[in-house]
């Protein structure tokens, strides 16, 4: 747990960077500082693993104030990974993700091991890569080492400043994914930096949104989305937040489950019947496994007498865990209006409507109104 | 040159002697002025002593601007002054230790100062104390910048090493003022070409050692 009670920090040329700042992490929470540049959010950071000082206020980790640890085994338990990535190129990705546990005294041979379940930990082969330098690498491989060697002596709570900053934005969201999925397993209490509003919505428990070194609203991406405080916060977030609010939202907590079905050797004479009955105009085709296959639409019930004949095989198909922001944007994509959802193993769980979305958007709207 | 050649085939010992000193000189000067040299780099590159860099670096720059005859000769007073010896090996690497502040100060100063900010913020936010912030980052990737000081130094100060010998510290100079005092060419020749062909081989070899110490991850 952290807390940060009424921390201020005003440089000597008098600038007030953060300005009597409150707020609580929760083990295991992830909280994002969000704002625009210049806002405080990375000194606010620094000032947890006493990077920079504080001028007034308090910072307590797990009770303790800060200030009362010895600085260097406070950062030794404060996983920090930063901006621009700044792994150290004169030592090889093994070397780097090493470097706390080797400051920590820890045994040659437990630092290796360390190091090499970090790098499977983060899809990377250690054998592979252990001795490969920094300049070796992809801006994604240096992202996956980076957060390795802020993991690298176990800390318990971890300083991410915009630790995704630095690549392309299909590697950053398939790594934001992967980090989430670490997360869960690994519970840390985290920190994150970032200014990218979408990244923030994304990973974050809770937000914290500093603006001129004041914090402006403490909440869940939810309540920030919908219950913005102010102008200040509402305009931060966007005209478009209820777009937003979709990536906060899994596919798989609106879809309809056990949808009917049908399979490739039925007639086309029953499939219409269903569909009449249940007041749709497409049926998702699966195998005797429950595997999806395809769709039968209205419209083609004139190619032949068989589902298999008349199945439409086109990809319209949507991962269970994925965000209804992804549904959308397929929906938009394909032209359908209906999506199959689908587990790892292509087996059909359910399916999503445009109606679904619809209706969620409506209730958040409801929301924001009360 | 033809002279010199039979000269150097006549008297093998004697132009083997004169390199050796010349070189142990040199060498010398340069060993106790790498040691010098980086640690007042790196203490004046520590952040907040900028006047201190300043300073000395300002005060190595003029160093370099005095005709070494007359730092002989200033030596030579000093010295004498302290009741030590006047002549000889002391002066000699003493001067020349002066000579190669500037390269090896200038270099190590600039290149821990060059330093990605990044890097210094990483190793602290990791938990390292000073020094270890010194020999684990500061340092390794200072390393190529500080070796090309040295390399510079040394050449420097083989060049100028030749004038000890108008002190009495022995080396390539001995044969160039004699030739010239006698009018004798083919003596100064295989001085002033010894000098030559020793400052190109220590030249290759530093480059061999600037590429050696050069951390793998940093070699392109």
């Amino acid at each position: 747990m952290i807390r940060l009670e009424n921390v201020t920090k005003i440089y000597p040329n008098g600038t007030k960077a953060v300005n009597n700042v409150s707020f609580a992490v929760p083990q295991g929470g992830l909280c994002v500082l969000l704002g625009p540049s210049g806002c405080g959010k990375t000194t606010a950071m620094k000032m947890i693993n006493r990077l920079s000082s504080i001028t007034s206020g308090k910072i307590f980790i797990d009770g303790i104030d800060n200030t009362s640890i010895d600085q260097n085994d406070l950062r030794r338990n404060i996983g920090y990974a930063i901006q621009d990535i700044g792994l150290f190129p004169h030592m090889t990705v093994g070397e780097n993700i090493e470097t706390v546990p080797t400051l920590k005294g820890w045994p040659r041979a437990r630092c290796k091991k360390r190091a090499k379940e970090l790098l499977e930990l983060l899809r990377m082969d250690p054998d592979a890569f252990m001795d490969k330098y920094p300049c070796e690498l992809s801006g994604g491989q240096r992202q996956r080492v980076g957060v390795a060697r802020a993991l690298g002596g176990d800390p318990p709570i971890l300083l991410m400043d915009e630790p995704f900053g630095a690549i392309d934005p299909i590697t950053r969201v398939g790594l934001q994914n992967e980090f989430l999925k670490i997360q869960q397993d690994l519970q840390k209490t985290i920190i994150f930096v970032t200014h990218d509003i979408y990244e923030a919505i994304k990973l974050a428990d809770r937000i914290a949104l500093l603006k001129q070194g004041r914090l402006v609203q403490y909440a869940t991406p939810g309540d920030l989305l919908y219950r913005p405080k102010n102008d200040f916060v509402a305009s931060f977030v966007g005209t478009d937040r209820a777009l937003k609010g979709l990536q906060l939202i899994c596919t798989k907590e609106i879809m309809w489950r056990s949808p009917p079905t049908v399979k490739p050797e039925e007639g086309v004479k029953g499939a219409r019947e269903l569909m009449d009955r249940e007041g749709i105009d497409s049926l998702p085709v699966v195998d005797d496994k429950g595997g999806f296959l395809g769709w039968v639409l209205v419209s083609d019930f004139k190619k032949g007498q068989r589902v298999k004949e008349v199945m439409d095989i086109s990809p319209t198909t949507i991962f269970k865990n994925a965000s209804l922001s992804e549904a959308i944007s397929i929906m938009l994509t394909t032209g359908r209006n209906i999506l199959a959802v689908i587990d790892k193993y292509n087996r059909l769980e359910g399916v999503l409507t445009f109606q679904a979305i619809r209706e969620v958007l409506r209730k958040s709207a409801q929301k924001e109104d009360n | 040159m033809l002279g010199a050649y039979q000269y150097v085939m006549r008297h093998p010992m004697m132009v083997a002697g004169w390199i050796t000193d010349h070189l142990y000189i040199s060498l010398i000067a340069v060993v106790i002025g790498t040691i010098l040299g980086v640690t007042t780099g790196i203490f004046i590159a520590e952040k907040g002593r900028k006047q201190t860099a300043d300073v000395v670096l300002y005060f190595a720059e003029i160093m370099m601007t005095v005709p070494s005859l007359a730092l002989f000769g200033l030596l030579m007073l000093l010295l004498s002054c302290m009741g030590l010896s006047a002549i000889g090996l002391l002066p000699a690497v003493i001067t020349l230790v002066i000579y190669s502040q500037l390269p090896i100060l200038r270099n190590t100063y600039i290149a821990i100062r060059q330093i990605d900010q990044t890097m210094i913020d990483a190793g602290k936010g990791m938990g390292m104390s000073e020094s270890q912030l010194l020999l684990r980052i500061k340092l390794p990737l200072a390393l190529p910048v500080i070796m090309a000081g040295i390399r510079n130094a040394m050449i420097l100060t083989i060049g100028i090493a030749a004038i000890a010998a108008l002190i009495g510290a022995g080396g390539l100079g001995v044969p160039i003022f004699r030739g010239l005092r006698n009018a004798r060419m083919d003596l100064i020749v295989i001085g002033g070409i010894s000098v030559s062909i020793l400052a190109l081989l220590i030249d290759g070899l530093m480059a061999l050692l600037e590429r050696w110490f050069t951390p793998k991850g940093l070699r392109s």
